[in-house]
């Protein structure tokens, strides 16, 4: 019985630690963020408040175009995987045709050969297409996703027959079939896989950076790496009250869902 | 009948279009910029295109800030590759050759059809112009010019016995006084380095402060040889690893460029090696007396200079080309160029500059200003060659290797020189 | 007939995301390949075949075995680590614990956060004297560490901070798999008087063997896809002590504007991920029960 309350003790504080130092990112941009330049490095418990950095990162930088552009971008990607990916996957599971097994091992290397590495003919690519400097480029490369084509299928596989067939019997054509049937039965996956391509998307970084010029197209990740250029010397107070600024939405939104989140994948089969 | 009506109409829709046309001359400009964004830096950049815009309506001016310098080039050169560059930017003077190898840019020379406009290209301090012109045309205007020099901390020289109105002005001093300047906690930690160069990102722009010093030349005029394996290049290079490694004066290994002012600002370092063009900063920030002084000398005084021109790309319009001609010249006229002096610290290009009542009075207050000026005379040209984004990274991993003591600074610059050789010798 | 139908149909259903897929995975993939054959077009000379000359320069090139060995390393390190502490994580904010959902927040944090961003705040934890990790050491007595700009710690640095990154992401499909399994066996396993360990050994761990292989899969992309730390904390320095592959590419891509070689490098990233995906899937494989 010792032994038990003991090894609760000594997880408990493990779990604490690690979640301390994992926090601690966080907690110093909320620091510095809401206190002074001055403190930015020194750590006085009666340090004088101030927003003044959130208003100073706010006027410097045209943060909420960027926002926009993000959530523009995120939505975009996310209507396409949806679309595209249901499509393909119920097309994977219910359809036989010739040529299945290769094209869905083409899909699988996806997962592999992701467009992120690609970088060099991707963006040779929108510039024959003359799509450079627009939200469409950055999304595009993604929206063909292995990885959503290969949840849905998996998900879809798990559909039981006699649904399907007594959908059937009702005379609905295969459309008909996947929209009642199919889609409503996976719509923890759904969230699930979009929860992460939203917060992949929403982070990324490389991609949009290379194919990007301007205020109009410039998502949250870039507007911020170009707000934090050091030549002139670094200002951590300003930077991470825009840090703070950008990623608050998404922050928020997971506090208020995790539990449906976590329980989502877990429906979802991802394990 | 109906084919004369046709006609007509045609006709007169023609006329319509062609009178909008005359009426809305509207020039738009897309103008991209590099400085930190937050400071006042960026808001006079802003307040002089709004100024400029205000003043002749017809050319709507867009001021992109577009990151750091690196950011810049890479950011305009995509661009450009991608059939959208911007019609004006400020770049790096080095990257001169990049932009004309891409054939991104074009000379001043046939957009100055006065003579007074011509008079105007000859009027920027000859230090400038070294890195704007090449073949006898003028690519870049100075702008966002700058120069390293020394900052020291008056109090951290009082503390150690020092005269807090002389600062080092020779390599030997630097290093004595630097001695005196490291300070050490009970625990042998340093809590207070005499001196830091940063070494981090780019880290040659500095190391050639200390390569003119040592009455060295690190390329050739046509940007086509370097002369890395010098050996008063490598005895510059041993006195910057010494600081450290000998002398103790310096924090060893890299030194982060970006904190370097933080770490004046809270004692951490007593003298620092950095631009001009934080001069403003330094001014607002450091809770302490400061003196500015130019590097100091060893053979020779130098400095290289740095910072940004003005560059009009290729694939614009007449229309915008003459604008963006009339908008730099404007930017870079002595009130406009005082005020930027001002909020920056940034070297006004121009004589006539220093000679406004603005920058007489901004100088009566704070003498400081005029350091970088001065030093005008002693500075050379940034290193610049053909490819340059590639040579000065090959000579900047090898200042690292010696730096952090994975090479001795002969082996490197050799090996540097061999690298740079073989890309450059296409060149000639 | 009804066959034919069937094909078309399915076709049909494919061809959007097969057009796409085609676009921006399978021809560019090809046509790295294809470029990396020939030379770089450059103002008047045009791109010429040049043979294995791009490969020969590769095996020549001091960065480049710098930058390969860094990410191998950076592999190696980073993905055991990040999936093991997921699973820790996991374990943890699944059983009882006071404070799980803040634990839980906590560990989820970094996902959500731009890297780009956080990677400045990391900046300050590692500066030289007065930055945090600094502080703490100084405070007890320990000297002052040079974390980015010492070769040697360079890279470890930014392992440490992608481990953080990650890690939180891994475990939330871990935690989902962990509440799937049946509460029944634990029960059972405390009445035969097993061990939480022997519980774990016997069967937690193998149940969690599908997601292991998913996780770790991804933990490879990742490793091999983030970069973006690397700009904002070291750009790759001190002499390319914490370059990665894929910034190498990009620097060869968009700084140096060497298309060919760029190409040749990630050829050479391509290949890399096949026989690390190949391996990984051969070896976990054999322990992965498909249901």
């Amino acid at each position: 019985m010792m032994a038990t309350r003991f090894d609760r003790w000594l997880n408990t504080l493990g779990a604490w630690t690690l979640a301390l130092i994992w926090f601690l990112p966080l907690i110093y941009a909320v620091w510095t963020a809401i206190h002074p330049g001055a403190y930015a490095t020194r750590f006085e418990l009666f340090a004088p408040l101030t927003l003044e950095n959130f208003s100073n990162a706010w006027n410097a930088a045209p943060f909420a175009r960027y926002f926009l552009n993000s959530f523009l971008l995120v939505t975009f990607i996310l209507i396409g995987q949806f679309v595209l990916c249901t499509l393909a996957a119920y097309a994977f599971v219910r359809f036989t045709f010739p040529g299945r097994g290769i094209l869905f091992a083409l899909v699988l290397l996806q997962l592999l050969v992701m467009p992120d590495i690609l970088i060099v003919e991707n963006y040779a690519t929108m510039r024959k297409l003359g799509l450079v400097d627009t939200i469409a480029a950055i999304g595009l490369p993604y929206i063909a996703s292995g990885f959503g084509i290969f949840l849905l299928r998996q998900t879809f596989k798990t559909v039981p027959k006699e649904l399907e067939e007594a959908a059937r019997i009702e005379g609905a054509g295969p459309l008909t079939v996947l929209w009642r049937v199919y889609v409503p039965l996976a719509k923890p996956t759904y969230l699930a896989y979009g929860l992460v391509s939203v917060s992949h998307h929403w982070n990324n970084f490389l991609w949009p950076l290379i194919v990007t010029n301007s205020v109009e197209t410039r998502p949250v990740t870039v507007g911020l790496s170009i707000f934090s250029s050091v030549d002139q010397g670094v200002d951590w107070s300003i930077i991470n009250a825009a840090t703070l600024m950008t990623s608050g939405p998404l922050l928020i939104a997971f506090l208020l869902f995790q539990r449906q989140f976590v329980q989502s994948f877990m429906r979802a089969g991802i394990r | 009948m109906t084919f004369l009506k046709t006609m007509t109409t045609t006709l007169s829709a023609a006329a319509l279009l062609a009178s909008t046309a005359g009426s809305a001359l509207a020039v738009d400009l897309q103008f991209f910029f590099p400085v930190a964004v937050g400071g006042k830096a960026a808001d006079t950049i802003q307040a002089l295109t709004d100024e400029y815009a205000a003043a002749n309506p017809d050319v709507k001016i867009d001021a992109v800030y577009a990151g750091s310098y690196q950011d810049t080039i890479t950011k305009t050169l995509t661009a450009a590759k991608g059939g959208t560059p911007p019609q004006l930017s400020v770049i790096l003077a080095v990257d001169m050759f990049s932009l004309i190898e891409e054939d991104a840019i074009i000379p001043f020379d046939g957009l100055a059809k006065t003579d007074e406009d011509k008079a105007w290209l000859t009027s920027f301090y000859p230090a400038f112009m070294a890195n704007s012109m090449t073949g006898g045309k003028t690519y870049g205007i100075p702008f966002q010019r700058s120069t390293p020099v020394l900052y020291w901390n008056k109090e951290a020289f009082k503390d150690a016995g020092l005269d807090p109105n002389t600062p080092p002005a020779t390599w030997e001093e630097m290093v004595e006084f630097g001695k005196k300047l490291t300070k050490t906690d009970s625990n042998g930690n340093v809590t207070q380095w005499g001196v830091r160069i940063p070494s981090s990102g780019f880290p040659y722009w500095l190391f050639q402060g200390l390569t003119t010093q040592n009455d060295v030349i690190l390329a050739n005029d046509a940007g086509n040889k370097t002369n890395f394996d010098d050996p008063k290049v490598a005895e510059a290079l041993q006195f910057l690893v010494d600081l450290s490694v000998k002398h103790k004066v310096m924090q060893p290994g890299i030194v982060e460029w970006g904190s370097t002012p933080k770490a004046f600002f809270e004692g951490q370092a007593a003298m620092i090696w950095t631009t001009t063009g934080n001069l403003t900063n330094v001014r607002d920030n450091a809770p302490f007396d400061f003196g500015v002084a130019m590097l100091p000398a060893n053979k020779r005084r130098g400095a290289p200079t740095g910072g940004g021109n003005f560059y009009i790309f290729k694939d614009s319009t007449d229309e915008q080309k003459a604008a963006s001609f009339d908008f730099i010249k404007w930017i870079t006229a002595p009130e406009q160029a005082a005020k930027w002096t001002i909020a920056t610290g940034y070297v006004a290009p121009r004589a006539d500059t220093w000679e406004t009542p603005a920058m007489k009075d901004y100088v009566a207050g704070f003498p400081q200003a005029l350091v970088a000026r001065d030093q005008l005379e002693y500075a050379v040209a940034e290193l610049a060659t053909y490819q340059n984004q590639r040579i000065t990274t090959i000579f900047n991993d090898a200042l690292e290797a010696a730096i952090t003591g994975t090479k001795t600074p002969a082996d490197a610059l050799k090996e540097a020189q061999a690298q740079a050789e073989a890309i450059l010798k296409d060149y000639r | 007939m009804t066959h034919r139908r069937e094909w078309i149909y399915a076709w049909l259903l494919l061809s959007p995301a097969l057009v796409l897929l085609f676009a921006f995975t399978h021809i560019p993939a090809i046509s790295t390949i294809w470029d990396s054959f020939f030379s770089t077009p450059r103002g008047i000379r045009p791109s010429k075949f040049v043979g294995l000359e791009n490969y020969e320069k590769l095996l020549m090139d001091d960065t480049f075995w710098q930058v390969f060995w860094n990410s191998i390393w950076y592999a190696v390190v980073t993905i055991p680590v990040s999936v093991a502490l997921a699973l820790l994580m996991a374990i943890w904010v699944d059983g009882k614990l006071s404070g799980r959902s803040f634990v839980r927040l906590a560990y989820f944090a970094p996902t959500v956060l731009p890297l780009i961003a956080v990677a400045n705040i990391w900046m300050f934890f590692y500066t030289p004297g007065f930055g945090l990790i600094d502080q703490i050491s100084g405070a007890l007595g320990y000297p002052s560490v040079n974390w980015l700009g010492n070769p040697e710690l360079a890279l470890g640095s930014i392992m440490v901070v992608s481990i953080w990154k990650e890690a939180g992401f891994f475990m939330i499909f871990y935690l989902a798999a962990l509440q799937s399994i049946p509460p029944v066996l634990r029960e059972a396993a405390a009445i035969e008087g097993a061990s939480r360990w022997t519980f774990f050994r016997r069967v937690t761990f193998p149940l969690l063997m599908p997601t292991t292989l998913f996780v770790s899969i991804n933990a490879v992309i990742n490793s091999f896809r983030m970069v973006d730390h690397v700009f904002v904390m070291t750009e790759g320095g001190p002499n390319n002590a914490s370059s990665l592959l894929l910034f190498y590419i990009y620097e060869t891509a968009f700084k140096f504007w060497d298309t060919a070689y760029a190409s040749t490098l990630t050829v050479v990233l391509l290949v890399l991920l096949s026989v690390i995906a190949l391996g990984q899937f051969l070896l976990l494989d054999k322990r992965v029960h498909y249901r």
